[in-house]
């Protein structure tokens, strides 16, 4: 805990972290790839080769990253998958070569070492190659999946860290395939033998170099098939990069297709679709067939390929070497050494091959992951914070002007407002009219563009994070529940609250009574998004959270205008002892919640066209007044 | 995709009870199953597979003899070679040999897969074809305990899974078994002690190998469920970031996920270290009895029991069986998996869908009649019943606003008209005649349902409005004519499409469909746009009124558009609805404003039917429901012209809220 605690919270404010790519980032004017930059270009597909190169070297460097502290592990093992390699790659040699040229005629002169030496020294190698690789296989997991843990970590640490307007923009639904799919990919590649790809290539060195060394010609040989080898690889990569992709959409069209017509089964009986949905459905499972059928035949003719290149190296060193130890050139023994490896050589070829499809995934996960980490957040805690130990909750705009974006239009016109502390500030307008902007200001989602905004006098983008989450609380319309109980709900603002605090905070909300109705009281389980207790109930812990982290300034964003009547009534009560002595700025919804301000702000537009206190305002008779009365005419009807 | 009624009506805790008690016995009725009589079961399938399999196994059993006969050439010309008089032509025999059989080995491999992947993936396919099609006739209570990804791992993972052991595991565990054994024949014909030890390495990586793939499998599936706790913290994270970020709790968040990405971070280790166990015994072992088998073998020849090429001969051997011999623990590991594959695609297709069309339909003239009978309804597993005993008459072309607290059984009254569920008592009838006694298409052809949770599919604008229209329209089929609509002179007509999608999209008030990227032909959906929940809403509506039904069922189909927009869809609904007989859901006052009556549902059944005026004077538990919540300020404010704004004097307003000069 305490580690994360020291990291997440350095992180957080100065971008000190390991992995975090956003740092290297060049000025946008020196640099060449902005328009890649981040998760910017995640959508194209085509790329010349000099961005191909930028962002290969980008998810480089983030696996160079990644891998810090487990780097000394990498080493060993890859020393190890040699040593483990080279001994396995040796043993045909020492079984034809070593034992039968050369221990044979010793042992009928009556040498006994010819007998001992070739059987300890493949002992030697079958329990090198065997216990390394043990070794490096366990190696191999801990150092991966130390990596992905790191870059889960990461991820996820750099998506809490990204401001709203990033979320807003990029969506819920891809900041989490970022995080789970993609790191899956790799997951998959780590998991289904990337250390047999490894060991698999070393292999097929060694096996090579032997070869080479016994036998020069034969190493000619080999080198013969190596030729259309590679333009065998190169057709296959080249055509299963397609027919890999082409699976992928066809399999995918399908799935949406069934999850489709399965979630939505009512609608497609009640409109009779049942059989032109299977129709279609059968339609999309042939394709898929087709694709399929197509992908697995191009490695039906990459196998047989390989094998027969294989088989025809084989032979042709069978009958050079075959003529060479006709000619003394060359052992019997080690012919049948060389044949052997021969015939070995080009197996995990196969094995490549099937990996190739789980490591181009997994490097077009890389890809969308290293560029999500490249993301800046916008709000971001300078480096000498100023600190704030108490807080009387005394807020001042000053000059204060907002907008999304530098081009973008002004979306708080420039603003001065001063809220003494403990005032309860009720802000009305029409949609869109920028309540929100000053609660996003608030609970700093964003910072001002200029002017000023402060908190008891410290300018809030120079204020403490932690001081800033202490001393400033905000309700949402959506209260968000996760899952576990309702006590570490109400908790989840307070980590170190008592129980007794926990109950005293929904007591003093009015949670109390129907969290005790609850199956398990308090330690009810909310389930997936709190789905068994109702909005308004859920709101009410809401409440209870914010009252148990007593800020001195509480923010209300629409927090009971998604409730319906009898909800409403249900926490309006707990809503004012929730107020209590607080600065609060309520972004107002019903008249009877803003019937409990002290002070109403009518704004429109981005700007300030009402203020005072309701009274005062209704007696004014301007855009307020109107409002109140039209709300008290739909109250009495 | 439940009605927003059964969560709150059925108590979940029996309904759980029950589903895992059937669950349990599915899977008994599976174990009990051997794996002949379940292959059996699925012999309709198979039947193009068959002769192709046969032949796919000879040319497989060929390959594996041919790779066989190289080690026995090898160890022919070691001895052949060795003699004084060996000349030239023991090389080119050998050569010859080798080099014809390399060439038939990568033929016979490549016949293999040429012989039984077509006919596997075709059996793959017709399954799952047939699985969909077995699903999307199932009720919506078979659905509602169904979850979708369950359904769908089984349409693809299981079936994948089934043709990888057809088109492989199948084939290759019965040649790599005569592989072996012919192989370990030619060790024992060359030396019986020799092909003794090699054997004695051979048992146990045969024998260990389902053992560890089930430890292996059992790792790989705990890491699998952990994952997916994983993704369940990232969801919430992602979701709940505004929480998260109000309280400065992201440390905390982080650390729990940091906790299970942990545990996932160990089960993996735990995997990989059963796999490098496994793997270390399968090159140890082996290779030490090599080892001793050098050690014997150099003896023996030395005492010329065997010759030098025999010996070769046994170690070429050792080599080409090492494949198999691994493999066929693998295979073995696989033919379970297959099994669980094939219970768990016979455990859905065995269950008969409970809607369906009767023997022998009747049919009535349609004139959008509805008449409830002492309806009863209860939930699957639910304790106790829903709906009790309701009776309602619906004339033709009236339209009927149903009401009820929520959860109170509306919607699943709505549902049970269309016979998306059936009534467990008492009838529905349509047009004089009892739902069940209709064919499905017959029924379904006279009503159309807007769902409050409108479900719209992956396709463009104009399929997914015209879908309920007769004519649907998809790319592959324009204009394709639907069977399954006997009432061809109420449904309208190709021509009139166009007109019958305008006038709908008008009515529902969707015509922001025109400003989409390609307009009506806007591919919306997982692959194509997404749109609001609004938005959604009113295609839903859109689309139901586009059937042109004789009856029609709205559920609440207003209740994510805004106080402006419903005024606008309501007015012009209300001249829409002009003889179509309309059943709505309603929970506001404003719904209600279209229905000519309302019936109010309360504790499953019908307490009273009347107008708004009537039942809200009349009953205090109607008034109680529809009391009218109080406008929002900003809708309030929405609906205030902004001239009003500019208007007021904002007398409150002190000087320095004014825009400033630049």
């Amino acid at each position: 805990m305490s580690e994360q605690t020291s990291n997440g919270r350095a992180t957080a404010g100065d971008d000190t972290a390991a992995l975090d790519l956003s740092k290297m980032t060049p000025p946008p004017e020196q640099d060449d790839f902005a328009h890649l930059r981040g998760t910017a270009a995640e959508e194209d597909v085509t790329f010349d080769k000099e961005e191909r190169k930028f962002i290969r070297r980008r998810s480089l460097a983030l696996l160079w990253k990644a891998s810090a502290g487990v780097r000394g592990k990498l080493l060993l093992t890859a020393i190890a998958v040699i040593v483990s390699q080279a001994a396995q790659a040796a043993t045909p040699f020492i079984a034809g070569g070593l034992a039968i040229d050369w221990g044979l005629p010793r042992l009928i002169d009556g040498d006994a070492t010819g007998l001992w030496v070739p059987a300890a020294l493949y002992l030697i190698c079958a329990v090198t190659a065997g216990s390394l690789l043990y070794w490096y296989t366990r190696m191999t997991a801990e150092a991966s999946q130390t990596m992905l843990y790191t870059l889960r970590d990461e991820v996820f640490r750099k998506t809490q860290a990204l401001s709203l307007d990033f979320h807003e923009d990029y969506t819920s639904g891809k900041v989490i395939s970022r995080q789970t799919s993609d790191l899956e990919a790799l997951r998959e590649l780590l998991d289904g033998g990337i250390n047999q790809l490894v060991q698999g290539i070393m292999f097929m060195l060694f096996t090579t170099v032997y070869i080479w060394i016994s036998d020069i010609r034969s190493g000619l040989v080999l080198l013969c098939a190596v030729i259309p080898i590679y333009f065998l690889g190169r057709w296959y990569q080249k055509n299963a990069e397609v027919a890999y992709r082409r699976t992928r959409i066809s399999s995918a069209r399908m799935i949406v297709h069934f999850v489709e017509s399965m979630t939505g089964i009512r609608a497609v009986q009640a409109y009779r679709r049942e059989d032109a949905r299977s129709r279609q459905y059968r339609k999309l499972a042939k394709i898929y067939r087709d694709d399929m059928v197509r992908s697995i035949g191009l490695f039906g003719v990459l196998q047989p390929s390989l094998m027969l290149i294989g088989n025809l190296s084989v032979a042709a060193v069978l009958l050079w070497g075959g003529y060479r130890v006709l000619e003394g050139d060359l052992g019997a023994g080690l012919l049948l050494g060389i044949v052997l490896s021969t015939k070995r050589v080009f197996q995990p070829l196969d094995m490549i091959a099937m990996f190739y499809n789980s490591l181009q995934s997994a490097t077009a996960a890389l890809e969308k992951v290293s560029g999500l980490l490249e993301e800046t957040p916008n709000v971001r805690q300078v480096k000498d914070p100023r600190r704030l130990p108490d807080c009387a909750g005394e807020i001042e705009f000053r000059d204060a002007e907002f907008k999304y974006s530098a081009d973008g239009p002004v979306v708080m016109q420039k603003l001065d407002l001063h809220i003494p502390a403990g005032q309860t500030l009720a802000v009305v307008g029409r949609t869109g009219a920028g309540k929100s902007t000053l609660v996003k200001l608030l609970a700093r989602f964003y910072d001002v563009t200029s002017g000023s905004l402060t908190l008891d006098g410290v300018e809030l983008r120079e204020l403490a994070e932690d001081d800033h989450h202490r001393h400033v609380a905000m309700v949402t319309q959506e209260a968000f529940l996760f899952s576990g109980s309702i006590r570490e709900n109400i908790a989840l603002s307070q980590p170190d609250a008592t129980d007794d605090q926990v109950i005293e905070a929904a007591k003093a909300v009015g949670a109390h009574e129907f969290i005790m109705s609850l199956p398990e009281g308090y330690d009810t389980d909310v389930n997936k998004r709190g789905g068994r207790i109702s909005a308004g109930q859920r709101q009410l812990v809401s409440f209870a959270r914010a009252f148990l982290a007593d800020p001195a300034v509480l923010i209300l964003d629409e927090a009971t205008s998604s409730l319906d009547l009898p909800s409403e009534q249900l926490v309006q009560q707990g809503l004012e002892r929730l107020l209590g002595n607080r600065t609060a700025l309520i972004i107002a919804h019903r008249l009877s919640t803003v019937a409990i301000a002290d002070r109403v702000l009518v704004i429109d537009e981005g700007r300030v066209v009402e203020d005072g206190s309701p009274e005062d305002l209704i007696a004014a008779g301007g855009y307020f007044s109107k409002l109140h009365s039209a709300w008290s005419a739909t109250m009495g009807s | 995709m439940q009605p927003s009624d059964q969560k709150s009506s059925a108590d979940t805790t029996p309904q759980r009870g029950a589903q895992e008690r059937a669950a349990q016995e599915r899977v008994e009725s599976g174990q009990r199953r051997t794996l002949i009589q379940a292959l059996a079961r699925l012999t309709p399938y198979l039947e193009g597979l068959k002769l192709r399999w046969f032949f796919g196994m000879l040319a497989a059993i060929g390959a594996g003899v041919i790779a066989l006969s190289v080690p026995v050439v090898l160890g022919g010309l070691v001895d052949d070679i060795a003699t004084v008089d060996a000349t030239a032509a023991v090389v080119w025999t050998a050569f010859g040999i080798v080099l014809g059989l390399g060439v038939l080995e990568a033929f016979f491999v490549f016949l293999r897969r040429f012989f039984v992947i077509p006919p596997a993936s075709d059996a793959e396919t017709n399954m799952r074809v047939s699985l969909f099609s077995r699903l999307i006739h199932q009720s919506a209570s078979f659905h509602g305990a169904w979850e979708a990804g369950q359904l769908q791992s089984r349409a693809i993972a299981d079936l994948n899974m089934l043709r990888r052991f057809f088109a492989f595991g199948s084939l290759m565990l019965v040649t790599s078994s005569i592989t072996v054994l012919v192989g370990i024949g030619v060790m024992f014909s060359w030396s019986p002690i020799l092909g003794a030890l090699f054997l004695c390495a051979a048992v146990p990586v045969i024998a260990l190998g389902p053992a560890f793939r089930k430890k292996f499998i059992h790792y790989s599936r705990s890491a699998q469920d952990q994952a997916g706790e994983v993704a369940t913290k990232v969801e919430e994270s992602v979701h709940g970031i505004r929480v998260l970020k109000a309280f400065g709790r992201g440390d905390w968040a982080r650390s729990s996920f940091k906790e299970e990405a942990a545990t996932l971070r160990d089960l993996e280790v735990s995997k990989m270290r059963t796999l490098a166990k496994f793997q270390m015994f399968m090159v140890l072992l082996p290779e030490t009895v090599l080892a001793l088998c050098i050690f014997t073998g150099l003896y023996l020849a030395s005492q010329g029991d065997i010759t030098p090429g025999s010996l070769a001969g046994f170690f070429a051997m050792a080599v080409v069986l090492k494949q198999p011999i691994e493999g066929i623990g693998m295979l073995i590991g696989m033919v379970f998996m297959a099994k669980t594959s094939i219970d768990r695609h016979i455990d859905v297709m065995d269950i008969e869908p409970n809607v369906v069309s009767p023997e022998e339909p009747t049919t009535s003239a349609e004139r959008g009649l509805v008449e409830l009978e002492n309806v009863h309804f209860r939930y699957p597993d639910a304790s106790e019943d829903l709906i009790k005993g309701a009776t309602l008459r619906i004339e033709p072309g009236e339209t009927m606003a149903l009401v009820s607290a929520t959860g109170g059984g509306t919607s699943t009254l709505l549902n049970l008209v269309p016979r998306l569920y059936d009534v467990t008592g008492g009838r529905v009838l349509v047009d004089g005649v009892d739902v069940r006694e209709y064919s499905l298409p017959d029924l379904r052809s006279r009503i159309a349902v807007a769902f409050e949770d409108p479900t719209l599919f992956s396709t463009t604008v104009k399929s997914n409005v015209l879908l309920g229209t007769g004519h649907h329209r998809n790319d592959d089929n324009p204009g394709e004519g639907d069977p399954s609509h006997p009432h061809r002179d109420k449904a309208p007509r190709l021509d009139q499409l166009d007109e019958v999608l305008t006038e709908a999209l008008h009515t529902a008030d969707a015509e922001f469909v025109h400003d989409l990227p390609a307009g009506l032909d806007t591919r919306i959906g997982e692959e194509g746009m997404s749109l609001s929940g609004g938005q959604r809403q009113r295609l839903a509506l859109a689309r139901a009124i586009a059937a042109k039904p004789s009856v029609l069922l709205l559920d609440d189909p207003l209740s994510a558009l805004d106080v402006r927009t419903e005024e606008r869809v309501t007015d012009r609904l209300r001249e829409v609805l002009k003889g179509t007989t309309t059943l709505i859901v309603a929970h506001r006052p404003s719904t209600v404003a279209m229905a000519d009556r309302v019936a109010l549902l309360h504790e499953g059944t019908v307490v009273d039917v009347g107008t708004h005026t009537e039942l809200l004077a009349r009953s205090s538990t109607y008034a109680g429901i529809m009391r009218p919540a109080p406008p929002s300020g900003e809708e309030l404010m929405d609906a205030i012209p902004a001239a009003h704004v500019d208007d007021a004097a904002a007398p409150g307003a002190p000087a320095d809220f004014q825009e400033v000069q630049p």
